[in-house]
């Protein structure tokens, strides 16, 4: 037991490397920042442009939906920042990250934002259309302010799952937080520091899980 | 900066290349989609033990149990897959545990699975009417006979969709142990492309995973539609 706590819940040696985990849990903070913001802009303007149905864009969606869906997003990420270069494209890992999870996670949240839409009664669009909104006025002034109430559940659990997809960012060796706890454990020879990254990545992401249970029992309090 | 189509043929889609690395990916993908059987077979047994036991009803037994497996799913459900893989793979040799890539990527991810089957099973058997239970206490069923005749198969049915969801969520996720060299398709393509000097083998492995992973998602939609409830 001794052993267990010395090598895992050694305190000592998470005072020692503090610094470097915060500096890591900054540039994950970034990189998911980024990422949340990218991918749910882009999964929005995908979804609105789902739902305007014109066949081509239809098509065009669907092929990326399904792309980047069925590709994971460390598949990607290796893409981009070891193949593209030869291609005359060098772009840095900090980006090929951001860019890797962000697409992936917009093709998810176009499907979450369309399923919301689809949601909306269509008396709503049709009383829009009715009084002269365009599709986009539609879309923005109607559609979308009850739309994603609806989809807050789904919408806060995909998005822990963006937050936890952001780890790969340690495969190609950018300073995050998993990646700085890593080099922790190798100069201080013990695996405290990784507990530590686990434990800050937990106090993020639970908080959220709760989130999710809390939209969930206001969805079905709003249903009764 | 123009990108040459030549450039493109040469270093993406190089058939060369692909040819002669076709063999080590070819190894790669079965290692994943052995890796991925296991991970489900084993993520499904453990998560459905673990709602039996939160459902059942053993005074204080399932108080203490219900608590334990509650903090071991809110904790699984909220880490990231790498950084448990990391854990396992890096941090238990520290007191003696030595596990191979494959051990630890089997047991992380199945445990990750467990944690969100047993939530989903969870929440199936919970849905399954209180008239059903009670007939079957009503006809003299002990628990276990209630739960595999009577509650179990109704369950898995409204549990299918959402589990299947999960399941390849989390099998995508297997790639990422490609970072602690498992050997799977991904770390044998990156392989492959360094001992090539050329990117094409990583194109091919990326258009595979699409591919199975297309395939897969066509069969969940298949099973959603298939075993759609009527709330």
């Amino acid at each position: 037991m001794d052993e267990v706590i010395s090598n895992f819940f050694n305190v000592k040696v998470i005072i020692a490397s503090r610094h470097s985990l915060l500096l890591g849990l900054g540039t994950t903070l970034r990189i998911v920042g980024l990422a949340l913001s990218l991918a749910m802009g882009f999964g929005l303007v995908l979804s609105v442009i789902r739902g305007a149905n014109c066949r081509i864009t239809n098509v065009l969606v669907f092929l990326y939906i399904h792309i980047f869906r069925s590709c994971p997003s460390i598949v990607l990420l290796m893409v981009l920042y070891y193949a593209l270069p030869f291609v005359g494209l060098k772009i840095s890992a900090f980006a090929a990250c951001v860019l890797a999870i962000s697409t992936n996670g917009a093709a998810y949240y176009c499907e979450i934002f369309r399923a919301g839409i689809e949601a909306i009664d269509k008396g709503q669009i049709g009383a829009a259309r009715a009084l002269g909104l365009s599709y986009l006025q539609t879309m923005r002034l109607v559609v979308l302010p009850q739309a994603l109430r609806v989809v807050l559940p789904p919408l806060t659990t995909n998005s822990m799952e963006l937050i936890k997809g952001s780890a790969i960012a340690a495969a190609v060796a950018i300073p995050d937080l998993l990646r700085k706890a890593m080099q922790a454990q190798g100069t201080y020879l013990n695996a405290s520091p990784i507990v530590g990254a686990l434990v800050l990545y937990l106090l993020i992401l639970i908080p959220l899980a709760q989130l999710v249970s809390h939209f969930e029992k206001k969805m079905r309090q709003e249903m009764q | 900066m123009l990108i040459g189509l030549d450039a493109i043929g040469k270093f993406f889609f190089n058939a060369r290349v692909i040819s002669e690395a076709l063999p080590y990916l070819w190894s790669g993908l079965l290692v994943t989609i052995r890796v991925g059987l296991l991970v489900t077979v084993l993520g499904f047994a453990v998560g459905l033990l673990l709602a039996l036991v939160r459902c059942s009803h053993i005074r204080y037994v399932t108080r203490i149990l219900g608590v334990l497996i509650r903090i071991y799913v809110d904790f699984l459900r909220s880490s990231p897959y790498l950084v448990l893989l990391v854990l396992v793979y890096f941090g238990l040799p520290f007191v003696g545990i030595n596990l191979t890539t494959v051990v630890t990527t089997v047991v992380v991810f199945s445990a990750c699975l467990s944690a969100f089957a047993e939530e989903i099973f969870r929440a199936a058997i919970e849905s399954i009417e209180k008239g059903q239970t009670e007939a079957s206490r009503a006809l003299g069923l002990s628990f276990l006979q209630m739960m595999r005749y009577v509650i179990v198969p109704q369950a898995v049915r409204v549990a299918i969709p959402t589990l299947a969801n999960r399941t390849v969520a989390i099998t995508k996720a297997i790639s990422m142990a490609s970072a602690i060299a498992l050997p799977d398709l991904l770390k044998e393509a990156r392989q492959a492309a360094g001992n090539f000097a050329n990117p094409s083998p990583l194109i091919a492995a990326a258009a595979m995973y699409i591919m199975v992973f297309f395939l897969l998602g066509m069969l969940v939609s298949y099973l959603e539609k298939k075993w759609k409830t009527n709330t």
